[in-house]
């Protein structure tokens, strides 16, 4: 069985930016463990003596390669159309949380859900 | 004024059939698109209704049939240059977006989410004027084998409605099996057209690589994903093929190829002198005897008819699941990463704790993606991450490699390919539902012509029982090298009329399903 324990999962759930609870931690750790374990058959085919000599990688099926165009301007989206569907903005722009760490330490009772909406304060 | 039962005859006829009833005025498109969504009212909503769209555009579709009628009343050269499809209504797999109509892709991360513009297929669709009557349901970012996955609810297989309809592409199958749709949209990754196609008795295609655009299908695995056609017969899909095919400029992987006559190599229906090759690793354990009893009987009716059936050998396909389920999850968990919560789709702020942008994009996209989701981009994270990317994404490229030189082999003795698509019939709805692995052995059958970008078609090939006793669909594939979708076509095509020699074509057996009206 492959060796992937909760911590790693809560290690790749950061990576990924998914929140996850106790029990989803451990749930997956097991599911990931069975799966990893099927697919590793994989690297042991490439690595047997089965597979002699250098393969090469295929990471796409067509033998296209750089496809260009003319540098021209196309069809393009108003500022308007952009943020249609933006969970939030503000003068034509996308509007975030707060990006840097630091100002998490001021703690929620000062930004609270303003931070999400418009600055009344 | 058409009645009951005539509408049940309408939308009965095939898509071609329907095409020509249009062009000689026997009955116009507003008629044909009202008869689909009186069905549609009847048979898909309700506790054990089929669940087959997420959304239904009742007043776009007949607004677009209108259109279509006035055009071929008024004549003259407008009517004579209509697509030969025009005002024959079809539904679009809610993972292709759409203006005007939501696109969820079956996740709640985009719920209430509106495309500002529409994909090339939705495009194509829309200039040659077929009605859209809405989008279909589909695992949750087309991630699964039966349409189970999905935020919206299962969809349910008319065949029976306590099976699975197959996945992704659940949604659009089940529509088309049950005449709420006589066309269909869907998308293949690992064998999400045909594997529904399969288990509920319709016909599906995985297109070349690159020869339909990809332009505003949501991309799940960019390498592997292909947009094709869903239909009860393979003239029809092979006519819809057609219209969505061809080179474009919005999307870089597609083929500046011509679009060969895909409904003339339908028509074709010659296997005479026709190659076969059966492909000794995509039979016997872990196919149900059923299966392989009908996949027999396809064989003897081919061969009868003048085919050559060969056996050939695929040496590497034991490890194409596991190549598969190393590079779908990595490249998806690379184009999930655009779910932020910041540009479009849902943003969920904690309810706790300082407010950043880390810890917002956390809980959007804990509350957004479902399971089996997070699943495969916690298993792509892992396969992409430092130390093991040789090990398994880098083994994963060369299998695929060896994939590719298995077919390569192949096709120089063989035209076409062959082999069940689906090693079960249709399964119990949640038996899989808590055993990854299981679900993913579904799609061993199908997941090589992804991998080598090759076309792949699935056509019905009877009924099968299986342990419990229930006869359901099964499903016959056929592969052809790359940009010889022409060849599935003829194949399928040919398949298809010696097993309705005599009979009933599959798709018309289905039982009748109970009104779920009030």
């Amino acid at each position: 069985m492959s060796d992937i324990s909760r911590a790693d999962v809560e290690h790749l759930a950061k990576l990924a930016h998914i929140s996850m609870t106790e029990h989803e931690l451990e749930k997956m750790a097991g599911e990931l463990a069975v799966i990893v374990d099927s697919v590793k058959t994989v690297a042991d085919a490439v690595s047997s003596a089965a597979v002699s000599g250098d393969v090469p990688a295929t990471s796409h099926p067509l033998p296209l390669t750089n496809v260009f165009r003319e540098d021209v301007v196309g069809e393009v989206f108003t500022a308007e159309q952009s943020l249609s569907n933006a969970p939030d903005a503000e003068d034509g722009r996308f509007k975030v949380p707060a990006i840097l760490d630091e100002e998490s330490e001021q703690g929620p009772a000062l930004r609270g859900p303003a931070a999400g909406e418009g600055s009344e304060r | 004024m058409i009645d009951v039962a005539d509408n049940a005859e309408l939308i009965r006829l095939t898509a071609a059939e329907m095409a020509a009833k249009l062009r000689a005025g026997e009955i116009t498109s507003v008629e044909l698109t009202q008869a689909h969504l009186d069905r549609i009212e009847a048979v898909d909503g309700g506790e054990k209704g089929l669940n087959a769209y997420i959304h239904v555009s009742g007043e776009e579709a007949l607004a677009t049939a209108a259109e279509v009628d006035a055009i071929r009343s008024a004549g003259g050269a407008e009517a004579e240059a209509l697509h030969p499809l025009a005002g024959v209504p079809i539904a679009v797999k809610d993972l292709i977006v759409t203006t005007g109509q939501p696109t969820t892709a079956g996740s709640k991360m985009l719920e209430g989410w509106m495309s500002p513009y529409d994909a090339t297929v939705v495009e194509k669709i829309r200039t040659a004027k077929l009605p859209i009557l809405g989008k279909t349901n589909l695992d949750e970012f087309a991630m699964g084998s039966s349409t189970e996955h999905s935020a919206y609810g299962v969809t349910r297989n008319p065949w029976n409605i306590e099976r699975i309809p197959g996945g992704s592409g659940g949604g659009s199958a089940a529509a088309v099996a049950a005449f709420e749709a006589p066309l269909a949209l869907g998308t293949d990754t690992g064998g999400s057209i045909r594997q529904p196609g399969a288990v509920t008795g319709t016909v599906g295609t995985k297109p070349t690589y690159g020869s339909v655009s990809r332009y505003g299908a949501i991309a799940m695995a960019s390498s592997l994903d292909q947009i094709g056609p869903v239909a009860r017969t393979t003239e029809d899909a092979a006519l819809l093929h057609e219209l969505i095919a061809g080179h474009d400029p919005k999307d870089s992987t597609s083929l500046p190829d011509e679009v060969p006559a895909f409904g003339e190599a339908s028509r074709n229906q010659s296997v005479e002198g026709l190659r076969i090759g059966v492909i000794r690793q995509l039979q016997g354990e872990g196919y149900q005897s059923g299966v392989l009893a009908r996949f027999q009987e396809s064989l003897d009716a081919l061969k009868a008819a003048g085919a050559e059936i060969v056996e050939v050998d695929c040496t590497s396909f034991e490890y194409a699941l596991g190549a598969y389920y190393l590079i779908m999850p990595s490249e998806a968990s690379s184009n999930l990463a655009r779910f932020d919560g910041v540009r479009y789709g849902t943003r969920v702020t904690p309810e706790e704790g300082p407010l950043t942008i880390e810890r917002v994009m956390g809980a959007t996209r804990a509350a957004g993606f479902g399971e089996e989701v997070k699943r495969r981009i916690i298993l792509g994270t892992y396969a992409l991450s430092a130390g093991y990317y040789d090990a398994y994404y880098g083994s994963a490229q060369k299998v695929r490699t060896l994939i590719q030189r298995d077919f390569d082999a192949a096709f120089e003795t063989a035209d076409v390919l062959i082999s069940p698509t689906s090693p079960v019939v249709a399964f119990p709805l949640g038996e899989k539902l808590d055993d990854p692995l299981a679900m993913y052995l579904n799609d061993v059958a199908t997941i090589p012509a992804n991998l080598a970008g090759i076309p792949g078609i699935s056509v019905p090939g009877g009924l099968a029982a299986d342990e419990s006793g229930a006869e359901l669909p099964v499903g016959i594939q056929f592969l052809a090298p790359a940009r010889e979708d022409a060849r599935v076509y003829q194949a399928a095509g040919a398949l298809e009329k010696l097993l309705n020699d005599g009979s009933q074509p599959l798709w018309a057996q289905i039982p009748e399903l109970e009104s779920q009206e009030a």
